[in-house]
């Protein structure tokens, strides 16, 4: 399902399914990218889809971090890096890395490898 | 409009997937990422059968001139491995360890887990404000500089 909505966006409407470049696009964050309107339809159908799938499957079980600032401080690194990083785990990881980028393959590999690397420092450290 | 159904459309297919996989369960990808650990390497199967729809419309995208619906394609075509990149990707993978969330499934979670996923992603979008500032302090003076450089 996120591959083929992935090449809906691209043979489509020509355009990479990247997540955070169409956030940041649909709340005026970047000047580059598809028509605002385009991004906003995209984002909003997110949890839109999100919704409908866990009343068809009965529900979804979710599990996040209880600290609000674990939140607070990974969601500001996770918008300013894959702002920096041109691309998340959906632009890089699914779209680039099946196109054969070296840019999106390099950066997909950062980006698991430092994942990685935290999760353990975390668990080492008795943080989750 | 059929544009913009369509955009809808791929974004609620992108969310259904999410959140039918578990990419939308933040301790699941922790799981995921915790290799030395209690490893949960499901999601890997998520990432590779995501890659095979889309490397079969990149074939068929190599054969179209123009999009289904819509006048070009735009996409990029930088090749260049720069610090940028690099280093914004660390940064992404240390924001995506911590909690277990990277944008998709944040924003998909709105949905499912509004509170903690209003949070999470407000915080992104501030992270995305604070890139802008910074980005835009450092062009160029003469750009700057320039008669109606001035606003958008």
């Amino acid at each position: 399902m996120i591959g083929g909505a992935a090449a809906l966006m691209l043979l489509g409407l020509g355009r990479i399914a990247g997540v955070s470049g169409l956030a940041a696009r649909a709340v005026g964050l970047a000047d580059a990218g598809p028509p605002p309107v385009l991004a906003i339809a995209f984002i909003l159908g997110l949890p839109l889809g999100g919704w409908l799938m866990a009343q068809a499957l009965g529900g979804v079980s979710l599990h996040f971090p209880p600290n609000i600032a674990t939140l607070l401080i990974a969601g500001l690194v996770v918008g300013f890096g894959t702002r920096l990083g041109s691309g998340c785990t959906s632009g890089h990881g699914v779209c680039g890395m099946s196109r054969f980028s070296r840019r999106s393959i390099s950066a997909t590999l950062i980006f698991m490898a430092s994942g990685v690397v935290t999760v353990a420092v975390m668990n080492l450290m008795g943080l989750s | 409009m059929k544009q913009t159904l369509l955009a809808l459309l791929a974004g609620a297919l992108f969310g259904a997937g999410l959140a039918l996989s578990g990419m939308s369960d933040p301790a699941k990808v922790r799981g995921f990422l915790d290799i030395f650990g209690a490893w949960n390497p499901t999601l890997m199967f998520v990432m590779g059968g995501a890659l095979i729809p889309m490397g079969i419309a990149w074939r068929i995208q190599a054969k179209l001139r123009t999009p289904l619906a819509a006048e070009r394609f735009n996409l990029p075509d930088t090749t260049k491995l720069d610090t940028k990149l690099i280093g914004g990707a660390v940064l992404f993978g240390i924001g995506w360890g911590v909690a277990g969330l990277c944008p998709g499934p944040a924003i998909t979670d709105l949905a499912l887990a509004p509170r903690s996923a209003f949070v999470f992603v407000l915080a992104m979008l501030a992270g995305m404000g604070l890139f802008r500032i910074i980005t835009s302090r450092s062009t160029p003076a003469n750009e700057v500089k320039a008669p109606g450089a001035i606003g958008k």
